[in-house]
């Protein structure tokens, strides 16, 4: 989609859209999803160079493939810049945190049980719910202007809280919503 | 991608701390002679012969993922494959989640590693993220040859707020585990709210919050887990 983007990085952008890639890796404690807030502030609110609209149908393209949920992030870059800014992204969200894996794993698992590792899951652990809600507030910016699209994400919400639905129904669904009445 | 990804909010919860802390987990190669029974002991679990084949089976499994690639691990490593038993499963989910990154790619990594040293990890990533990478960028480059065209555009509209929704749901399944927390409920509650506030609608940066409240978070945890 990269005609659609309002205005790529320059160049010399390219070394601080990177940074902030390492910088989120290292945070992204609790899985990719927690990152979206993160991603959504400095791509759209501070570079504007992608649209509410653009950034959450990105992550939507990715939600519909398989695969790790981490691709979406692919898509971002690619977004941004092509294939330049998908390997920027991507080598930046990796390096860190596999590098850390790799050192943390030969290292010694055994850690995970004393009182400090544990301190660190436990209370980290509320920080990363509050994230998840915020990265499903985040990219339903795009939907609440539209009352058929606000009772769509009211009805994924309430449907997957109660049952074991496959989200790739729930995804077709939207998709046939949004077809026809957006 | 998907809200798949099991949060750190479970880590505790997971029926690890049950094993003793002296243990490091077995490698695949030797749990044979481990000398522990473990629920699939009759059927001693096997080895991935080379780093091909584990390129080969995570690329298998990553491409069914829809909507969530850590069952099809669990199925295809521990059921299938028979690599891992369910113990050491959980294990390696454990330590997946208390270090940065996504929880499915360093699992990966870390079984890889296991295996064959870092070109098993790299096999076992590269098995997770390459073909999944060709199918995605397909499907971007499909949806920007047709962008402008508004059915598409409502399409992809109807799939982000279900993308939403999806994610939302997801982090409200995970409020019950909080009762659970060291913190106390109300505590716990307390620094989801705030940092919802403080993410979603101030749209302060995260590094800020991880110092701030995640520091005060950790070390509330550091003193109510005192012996």
């Amino acid at each position: 989609m990269t005609p659609a983007v309002v205005a790529a990085p320059a160049g010399s952008d390219w070394g601080g859209v990177f940074a902030q890639f390492l910088l989120l890796s290292l945070l992204s404690i609790g899985g990719a999803i927690s990152t979206v807030p993160e991603m959504h502030r400095y791509l759209v609110d501070q570079h504007h160079w992608l649209s509410n609209d653009q950034f959450s149908a990105m992550v939507a393209i990715a939600q519909a493939a398989p695969g790790p949920n981490l691709l979406f992030v692919a898509v971002l870059g690619w977004g941004i810049g092509g294939a330049v800014g998908m390997l920027v992204t991507m080598i930046g969200i990796l390096l860190p945190s596999t590098t850390l894996t790799l050192a943390a794993a030969r290292w010694g698992e055994t850690r995970r049980h004393t009182r400090g590792v544990q301190a660190f899951v436990t209370g980290l652990a509320p920080l990363t719910v509050g994230l998840v809600l915020s990265s499903g507030f985040l990219l339903g910016k795009p939907a609440y202007g539209n009352p058929w699209l606000l009772a769509t994400m009211a009805a994924t919400v309430a449907l997957c809280v109660r049952w074991k639905i496959s989200p790739l129904w729930l995804i077709a669904a939207g998709g046939l919503v949004g077809g026809l009445v957006t | 991608m998907s809200p798949d990804t099991p949060l750190a909010p479970d880590a505790a919860a997971l029926p690890a701390a049950d094993e003793s802390p002296g243990t490091p987990p077995a490698a695949t190669v030797t749990i044979e002679d481990a000398g522990a029974p473990s629920v699939l002991d009759d059927e001693s679990p096997r080895t991935p012969q080379s780093p091909a084949e584990i390129f080969r089976v995570f690329t298998r499994l990553a491409l069914q993922g829809f909507g969530g690639v850590l069952p099809i691990v669990q199925h295809e490593l521990v059921e299938r494959e028979r690599w891992l038993t369910r113990e050491q499963f959980l294990e390696l989910l454990a330590v997946s989640q208390v270090l940065p990154g996504p929880n499915v790619v360093n699992l990966s990594l870390m079984f890889g590693d296991r295996a064959f040293g870092w070109r098993g990890g790299l096999a076992a990533l590269g098995g997770m993220l390459l073909a999944p990478l060709g199918v995605v960028l397909a499907l971007t480059v499909a949806y920007a040859h047709c962008a402008q065209q508004p059915v598409v555009a409502g399409v992809l509209r109807g799939m982000g707020a279900v993308a939403a929704g999806l994610i939302m749901g997801t982090g409200i399944k995970l409020l019950p585990a909080l009762r659970k927390n060291v913190l106390g409920p109300v505590l716990a509650f307390t620094f989801a709210a705030l940092m919802f506030a403080c993410i979603a609608l101030l749209r302060i940066p995260l590094a800020w919050m991880l110092g701030g409240l995640g520091a005060v978070a950790c070390t509330l945890a550091w003193r109510r887990l005192a012996p």
